[in-house]
């Protein structure tokens, strides 16, 4: 019954599973070995100072990551305030709603936001949040002082401010003309930077609702605008979306099409199908994805070192604001001993908390499996 | 607009119920892009009896019986001609949302779907409580009244907190049924409800039908040929998406009009 080259069958098939077993084992080495050295080398740094005190002075003994501890979980919580709900509601569109072609331009646009390079998001962060908008400033000129390239105008309430004006920023009706031009008892409408004008245009009109509302929401903005934890967690939160959504698109698909039609049938209104029995349904899938969408993020350094930039202080949310991993990238590349044990001591931390995640996702889809049986 | 919506589940089905057909359709084609699935289908399903449906795979029956409650509009390629009224009421009519139409046309579907989250008890309740009827005393009332008439409280009255997915496959299929009386519909359709399951539970699901036409106007898609003959007071055959023949199941069955009617029948082809 033995084919003839049933041996040399049985040695290929033994030798092409040795060769997988091989790669699956290399797959998961890397992981025994960052486990193994993050312990060999951190874990002697781990101690109570570590976690409660704030980092010691350059050089100096001592001191731990308190603040950076801190600073991390606020932006794990600040994160998720942008991530959420616009990531859920995005995949509950792509699965529940929207046609078919705009539906795959949303998937095609949200993977490639997947690929993004996360320091990118951390750019983006900083030129939305990070930097202040020019302010507008309505008024009327009080004085030119060409030489100088000084304006000191004075608004409707009495406010005087001097702007440092370039010769060439005037703007009215006639295009870009010199400041020499500009007459006191002009009226002007300047956006300004710090003391510095960037366009200085004629203004003949009392501002208009829009315009108070557009210069109360750049108000707002300069107001917290900076390095700061709320600018970090916009950036993690940003990396969240497209996550979020691609994880709740499919996992809303796994729910049958029947529980759809079977409430659809009962005369219960789409959208209330769609919360009520659909997300109900696939609710452990949703929290899975949001988790994983948060251990993804939480060890993430580029997009923070635009956004929260990092201190020694504790976390503030319109204040530069540490996190683990920007304080591990900090000490690492310092010169002192004492800081590089800190750094894998960090490390370690920051892996035990994606662990910690990590293992609360597998207890969360063990249990759905369980209720599906 | 709400408070109508409450009040129609609130009210018993008998007294919506007047004289006439209960579903007057008339030149009804359902077309999946291009493809004709029925075509123009004109038939009145009487008011407190069983039609029953047949006729060979793909021959339209089933799309026929979704579109009668507008549940063919879940398919975006799907467009219809033709008319439909209920009591009189034209449910293609502009001014009439599919989601109220459901209301008053409910479906039971072949396989048996009691949502997994909820309980026994909540699944009978559901299309009361998410239409915003909160009231504890006339859920719990409902959902024995509808349990009984689906022949399952005696069964499950001491676990009606217990998941539904915890019941078995015919109970779950009459769950279904419960769940699609609880609402008060005027019209019960159901699409292959027992051929899912075994015969005994499928006998359970023919005793319930008879029972329940006494309350209720059903249309059943069947391809089971006794099914129908046993359980239905009128069958329209269909073949290739047209109406070939429409009668009282007696004489469908022992002296059809039309040759396909007989051919199909008697088992020489389908």
């Amino acid at each position: 019954m033995t084919a003839p080259n049933h041996r040399w069958r049985q040695f290929k098939n033994g030798l092409m599973q040795t060769v997988m077993l091989v790669c699956a084992v290399l797959a998961i080495l890397p992981l025994v070995l960052v486990f193994y050295y993050l312990v060999d080398k951190g874990f002697s740094s781990l101690n109570w100072a570590f976690f409660t005190k704030l980092p010691a002075g350059p050089g100096e003994t001592g001191g731990g990551m308190a603040n950076a501890i801190v600073g991390t979980f606020v932006l794990l919580m600040l994160a998720p305030l942008v991530g959420v709900p616009v990531g859920v509601l995005g995949g509950v569109f792509l699965s529940e709603y929207g046609g078919r072609r705009l539906n795959w331009w949303i998937r095609f646009s949200a993977d490639i936001l997947n690929g993004v390079p996360s320091i990118v998001w951390g750019v983006v962060v900083y030129g939305l949040l990070v930097v202040a908008l020019p302010a507008p400033f309505r008024g009327t000129v009080q004085s030119v002082d060409v030489a100088k390239h000084l304006v000191t105008v004075q608004s409707r309430t009495g406010a005087r401010r001097e702007f440092a004006v370039d010769a060439e920023t005037r703007l009215n009706l006639n295009g870009k003309i010199p400041l020499a031009s500009l007459r006191p008892g002009t009226g002007v409408l300047i956006w300004y930077h710090n003391h510095q004008a960037t366009r200085v245009a004629d203004s003949i009109s009392a501002p208009g609702l829009w315009s108070s509302v557009v210069a109360a929401i750049i108000q707002w903005h300069n107001a917290i605008s900076g390095f700061s934890a709320l600018a970090g967690g916009l950036a993690l939160g940003l990396m969240m979306i497209p996550l979020v959504m691609r994880t709740t698109e499919e996992v809303l698909q796994l729910v049958p099409h029947g529980y759809r039609e079977a409430a659809l049938a009962l005369g219960i209104a789409q959208w209330r199908t769609t919360v009520q029995i659909v997300m109900r349904t696939a609710l452990k899938g949703i929290v899975t994805g949001i988790l994983l969408a948060l251990a993804r993020v939480a060890g993430e350094t580029a997009p923070l070192l635009f956004t929260a930039l990092g201190n020694r202080l504790w976390a503030h949310l319109t204040q530069p604001t540490a996190a683990i991993p920007l304080q591990v990238y900090i000490y690492a590349i310092s010169p002192y001993d004492d800081w590089h044990r800190q750094a894998w001591a960090g490390a370690l931390v920051l892996l035990l908390l994606v662990l910690v995640i990590n293992i609360g996702v597998r207890f969360l889809t063990r249990d759905r499996l369980r209720g599906k049986v | 607009m709400l408070e109508t919506a409450r009040q129609a589940l609130l009210t018993p089905p008998e007294s919506k119920a007047a004289g006439g057909p209960a579903l007057a359709v008339r030149g009804l084609s359902v077309f999946f892009g291009r493809q004709a699935a029925v075509k123009n289908v004109s038939v009145d399903i009487a008011t407190r009896a069983v039609t029953a449906i047949i006729g060979p795979s793909g021959c339209g029956k089933s799309t026929f019986l979704r579109a009668l409650n507008r549940m063919h509009e879940l398919n975006p390629e799907a467009r219809m001609e033709g008319e439909i009224r209920l009591f009189g009421d034209d449910i293609y009519s502009r001014h009439v949302e599919a989601v109220a139409v459901r209301r008053r046309i409910g479906m039971v579907f072949q396989k048996s779907n009691p949502f997994p989250t909820m309980s026994i008890a909540e699944n009978v309740t559901v299309g009361l409580r998410l239409n915003g009827i909160r009231n504890r005393k006339i859920l719990a009332e409902r959902a024995e009244r509808t349990l009984r008439m689906a022949a399952l409280w005696d069964e499950v009255k001491d676990r009606l907190h217990a998941p539904a997915i915890s019941l078995s496959g015919g109970q779950q299929q009459r769950l279904c049924i419960a769940r699609a009386l609880a609402v008060q519909p005027e019209v019960l359709l159901m699409d292959e409800p027992a051929s899912a399951l075994d015969p005994l539970a499928t006998s359970k699901i023919e005793d319930l039908i008879v029972q329940l036409k006494k309350d209720y106007t059903i249309v059943i898609v069947t391809h089971n040929m006794q099914q129908a003959a046993r359980a239905s007071d009128f069958t329209a055959f269909f073949y290739l998406g047209e109406l070939v023949e429409f009668g009282p199941t007696a004489k469908i069955f022992t002296s059809p009009s039309q040759k396909q009617t007989e051919d199909y029948v008697t088992g020489r082809f389908g």
